[in-house]
């Protein structure tokens, strides 16, 4: 078969592909911070940052874990509810999965299984995120209720924000809520 | 203008396209990077994306294994 064809778009069609180009767009409000959710979240990111999307990640409640610097279970945020919020939730490496956990065993194996596999792990997809320049945003409202400050997060959460500038930092894109 | 070499025949989706496109921001003007990729959607896809990116795609090869092709693009 000749693939030629197909890969060697004429120079008008090219122009008008890399016009195309700059409307594909993805946001995602990170909401879960179940490890196989993030594995969801990164795995469409990274894909969709790799052909060409400008990806925004939104991060709100739960899903704030997977952005914070410590990515154990730590005393982080401000005040003593924060603090055991902060504790037993953990950051990515504690993420437990959204079904059968088996008491934070769960989350071993797969890692595991993903290595064994030749599948990316969480942790890889998240540093492959980082490294193709994909916008993290923190979900103001959350922080506050969690007692959470932009210095808990990772430094490539590059703002906080509100809904409406998420709705006009997606426009005219694709939305997915994970 | 340099020539690299990347291997994605024992990646899956989405590393297949992460590390061509992380190879591919590494490329100046006029370098060429030559992706291995298993038939199936690497071998439709990663030459189409580099297309729309804006990068040329000078070949997709067979190589000498089966089911295995080589991409050359530039920058």
């Amino acid at each position: 078969m000749n693939k030629r064809f197909a890969i060697y778009p004429t120079a008008e069609k090219r122009k008008k592909m890399a016009t195309d180009n700059q409307a594909k767009k993805l946001s995602i409000i990170a909401f879960s911070g179940d490890f196989d959710k993030l594995t969801a979240v990164f795995t469409l990111a990274t894909g969709a940052a790799s052909v060409g999307y400008e990806v925004n990640l939104f991060f709100t409640f739960w899903g704030l874990d997977a952005i914070k610097v410590k990515q154990g279970r730590a005393p982080v945020g401000k005040g003593f509810l924060p603090k055991v919020f902060g504790v037993m939730m953990g950051g990515l490496k504690a993420s437990p999965v959204s079904r059968l956990n088996f008491l934070g065993l769960s989350p071993k194996i797969f890692r595991y299984l993903m290595r064994k596999n030749h599948v990316a792990t969480l942790e890889e997809l998240v540093e492959a995120a980082k490294q193709l320049g994909i916008n993290f945003y923190a979900c103001e409202m959350a922080m506050h209720v969690l007692g959470l400050q932009k210095t808990d997060f990772i430094p490539e959460v590059k703002d906080v924000l509100g809904v409406a500038s998420f709705l006009s930092l997606s426009e005219g894109g694709q939305t997915l809520f994970i | 203008m340099a020539t690299y070499n990347l291997d994605v025949t024992k990646e899956h989706c989405p590393m297949t396209f992460v590390k061509t496109k992380i190879e591919l921001n590494k490329l100046q003007k006029g370098d060429v990077l030559n992706v291995r990729v298993t038939e199936g959607e690497p071998l439709e896809n990663i030459p189409k994306s580099a297309v729309e990116q804006g990068f040329t795609v000078l070949s997709v090869e067979p190589t000498e294994v089966q089911g295995i092709y080589s991409i050359r693009i530039e920058k």
